[in-house]
């Protein structure tokens, strides 16, 4: 039982923390440092420049993409390199928001399944944020159920091989910003549902592709919906065989869960800190009894989510493979943060519904973070998906029982009620 | 970075595992639910003889000397069988006290006696119902002589010493009573779980002993930090077993049909046992880390281990009934143990609330700095 580093582990500590402390953009530094969970990004420049500079800047001195091998862009670094880089790139680490989904997902699904051509020629891209890639999965009739997508890719009739996509996606983060993405779509309805897809790459230019944002319950528009007309996609930039889009999306997905060390927020340090300022009957709010027991529920689901963290680590730093216990994570800071928002504009009575100017609170912080929260429970992974996988992948219970397996797509029932 | 027990310590934690899998079968635990006698001897002796009591007591007080990490071990596996022994009372409290603030002689005197179990000590402390704070403490000892009444005291029906929390000259003292000496009365009494008893302890001038020259409620609150730590690792040995006997039971139960298991309400409820369990046992070797460097965030680290384990074991001991329907409910099923386990070891040190209210008094305090 320590927190110390290895020696080597330290050396490698030493030497990121010196070039992170040479190098990171400091004058943005206060601003990050307060940004909660539902920021609304950096006002004091351009967020995606300031993004873009950051990583070009990591990129060139070879820390682009910490886990990917160099010669695709990436640091080498081992999973334990990973976690020390990540702890000390510390408040920066918030500029790399619109590069995680490429980084974590679309880049490993093309390094397992792309040819070594097309990975030379797009991931260093990628790991320098000069492109900024998607991912397509999700649509207006398949969310938690992914595999029920209704995109349909079909052989072009002209003979060139290529193949013509038709239909609509949903809740595609970035996809506004985005060069490229990773297409899931249906090639054949007569086959069961995991059985009939097939993935592509594309840009984001391509004709046909038309990009509309989601205004979102917050305000703000982070999602798109994103359609396709007839858009023409070279058989070249299929990955995998015809009708295996179902395993290689779960590269994709396998990649989204092994992102060990970037520890979910909770906002209880600003809780506790707030918690000391307002005063309930002229003392500090955390004198109550009440307020006490409410703020000792958070703090120890806080620190349990930290130190769950760290034994993953430690199993990391020994190398060996983290047991499932990192899997709790968002299932709990996702309801944790939107009960400790509500309960932030509790203790400020009415006056927890002003939000912007008339809000003394540093930048609405938790209101904020209570119009977001939604999203955290449902994103990456629904609370009730999350309780399947525990459920059935670690505690070993049965899988539903499935009326949706062995038939063929096209006869699955669409249609509730009428 | 090294969250996690050494390979000797899971060494030693599977040898546990085996000898009270062997010794301590639910039929063990029954036999002190339902029998006269206080606590299984015969499982505490073997305990002793394997070198667990004194496993935190240095070799010059008769201990093997290996840690409070061995300890913590050993607490985990305790729990997780429901053992009906007065470990806590003995090895967290008594030999805690003394070693932090014995006198020579007195560490002398009853160190090697608990170490190899020969003698049970306890630590007397509540008085009536309610939180034990320094001015609720009303036992009174003037001129060596101690008079009040101590209810509930943990084995105090079977234990050979107490360190007594009571009063003298104005200050809350600590003291070391011998139990079968002059001006003691005590008699079992009636709790929630019979698988650990307690007592009604009634002092009229019995001989005490001043422990050592500390203050006393400093002394007090010190160790029951470290006892928190180790009660925790109890509760979390005791919520893993409560979820994998749910578990179990929804694999093997059929209900319409189909395995229990397979119906997402019973799913989700083991889910959240889980996440539970998982957050508690985190936060456990929090505490031990801090318990065994002696580390200044001690106070912090172990009152969260403390709140985590007594949500999480309450949480999976609760819904194991849930989850056995009305078989949980029967006195034949072992659910109701643990459920009565979780709820004496919610209140064993100060209660649930008790220790949220340290945890927070406590990170204000270390936050105090920074927010002003």
């Amino acid at each position: 039982m320590n927190f110390d580093d290895t020696p080597e582990e330290a050396a490698f500590r030493a030497k990121v923390r010196a070039w992170i402390d040479a190098n990171s953009p400091k004058h943005l530094e206060p601003e990050l440092r307060t940004a909660g969970f539902g920021f609304r990004g950096i006002t004091t420049e351009d967020p995606m420049a300031a993004s873009k500079a950051w990583q070009k800047k990591k990129y060139d001195a070879g820390y682009g993409v910490p886990h990917w091998p160099k010669e695709y862009g990436g640091g080498g670094f081992s999973p334990i390199e990973r976690v020390i880089w990540s702890q000390e790139e510390g408040p920066f680490a918030a500029l790399n928001n619109p590069f995680t989904i490429g980084f974590g997902m679309c880049g490993p699904t093309m390094m397992a399944w792309a040819t070594e051509e097309q990975k030379r020629e797009r991931l260093p891209k990628l790991a320098s944020g000069e492109e900024i890639w998607c991912q397509l999965f999700s649509e207006p009739a398949g969310g938690s159920d992914l595999a029920g997508l209704r995109t349909r890719a079909e052989k072009a009739k002209d003979g060139s091989g290529d193949w013509i996509v038709n239909g609509q996606k949903i809740w595609t983060s970035g996809a506004h910003h985005s060069d490229w993405g990773l297409l899931i779509t249906r090639t054949d309805p007569d086959r069961p549902k995991h059985k009939g897809l097939t993935m592509f790459f594309l840009s984001m230019k391509t004709p046909g592709v038309e990009i509309r944002p989601i205004k979102q319950a917050n305000g703000e528009a982070h999602f798109n919906e994103v359609y396709f007309t007839d858009v023409r996609i070279p058989d070249a930039q299929r990955l995998g065989a015809v009708n295996q889009g179902w395993e290689v999306s779960l590269t994709t997905l396998m990649n989204e869960r092994l992102s060990i060390g970037s520890s979910m927020p909770t906002g209880f340090p600003e809780l506790l800190g707030y918690c000391m300022q307002i005063e309930i009957d002229g003392r500090p709010a955390v004198d109550d009894p009440m307020v006490r027991s409410k703020l000792a529920g958070f703090a120890v689901k806080a620190s349990g989510l930290k130190y769950t963290g760290m034994r993953s680590i430690s199993a990391l730093s020994k190398g060996q493979t983290p047991g499932p216990e990192n899997s709790i994570g968002k299932l709990v800071g996702g309801s944790a943060m939107q009960e400790l928002a509500m309960f932030a504009l509790d203790l400020m009575g009415q006056g927890g519904v002003l939000r912007g100017a008339d809000q003394t609170e540093a930048d609405s912080r938790f209101q904020n973070m209570l119009l977001r929260t939604p999203a955290a429970r449902i994103e990456g992974g629904s609370d009730e998906i999350l309780r399947n996988i525990i459920g059935e992948r670690v505690l070993g219970l049965p899988g539903d029982i499935r009326v949706d397996k062995n038939v063929p797509f096209k006869d699955i029932p669409t249609k509730g009620r009428g | 970075m090294d969250l996690d027990f050494s390979d000797d310590q899971k060494q030693l934690r599977d040898q546990i595992r085996r000898f009270l899998t062997d010794r301590c079968p639910s039929t063990a635990v029954r036999a002190i639910l339902e029998g006269p006698e206080p606590y299984d001897r015969a499982l505490y002796q073997g305990l002793a003889e394997m070198g667990l009591l004194g496993a935190a007591i240095p070799e010059a007080y008769g201990g093997v000397g290996l840690g409070h990490l061995e300890l913590c071990v050993l607490a985990e596996e305790l729990g997780r069988a429901d053992a009906p022994v007065p470990v806590s009372s003995s090895i967290y409290l008594a030999a805690e006290f003394l070693l932090a603030a014995g006198s020579e002689a007195q560490k002398q005197a009853w160190l090697p006696k608990l170490a190899s179990g020969e003698a049970v000590g306890t630590f007397a402390f509540a008085e009536r119902p309610g939180r034990v704070t320094e001015a609720a403490i009303r036992a009174r000892v003037e001129g060596g002589r101690l008079s009040g009444q101590k209810i509930p005291v943990p084995d105090g029906d079977s234990a050979d010493i107490a360190i007594v929390a009571a009063r003298s000259g104005g200050e809350v003292g600590l003291f070391l009573v011998e139990l079968d000496g002059t001006g003691v009365t005590r008699e079992a009494v009636e709790t929630i779980d019979p698988t650990r008893s307690h007592a009604r302890i009634t002092f009229d001038g019995a001989p005490a002993e001043p422990l050592g020259a500390s203050r006393g409620w400093e002394v007090i609150e010190r160790v029951l930090d470290r006892a928190a730590v180790l009660i925790a690792f109890e509760q979390v040995g005791g919520a893993d077993r409560a979820l994998e006997m749910a578990r179990d039971y929804a694999l093997d139960r059929m209900a319409f049909g189909r395995q229990l298991g397979s119906f997402q309400a019973i799913k989700h409820m083991l889910a959240d046992m889980y996440v539970s369990a998982t957050l508690a046992r985190s936060n456990a070797y929090y505490g031990a880390w801090a318990l065994s460097t002696g580390a200044a965030e001690l106070p912090v680290a172990a009152a969260t281990a403390r709140v985590s384990a007594t949500q999480a074991f309450q949480h999976c001991a609760k819904n194991n009934i849930q989850v056995h329907g009305g078989m949980g409910f029967t006195w034949a099923f072992d659910c109701h143990l643990y459920y009565r386990r979780s709820n004496l070891l919610a209140l064993a040190l100060g209660s649930l609330s008790t220790w949220e209210d340290l945890l927070i008094e406590r990170m204000r305090r270390q936050n105090e700095p920074a927010a002003a």
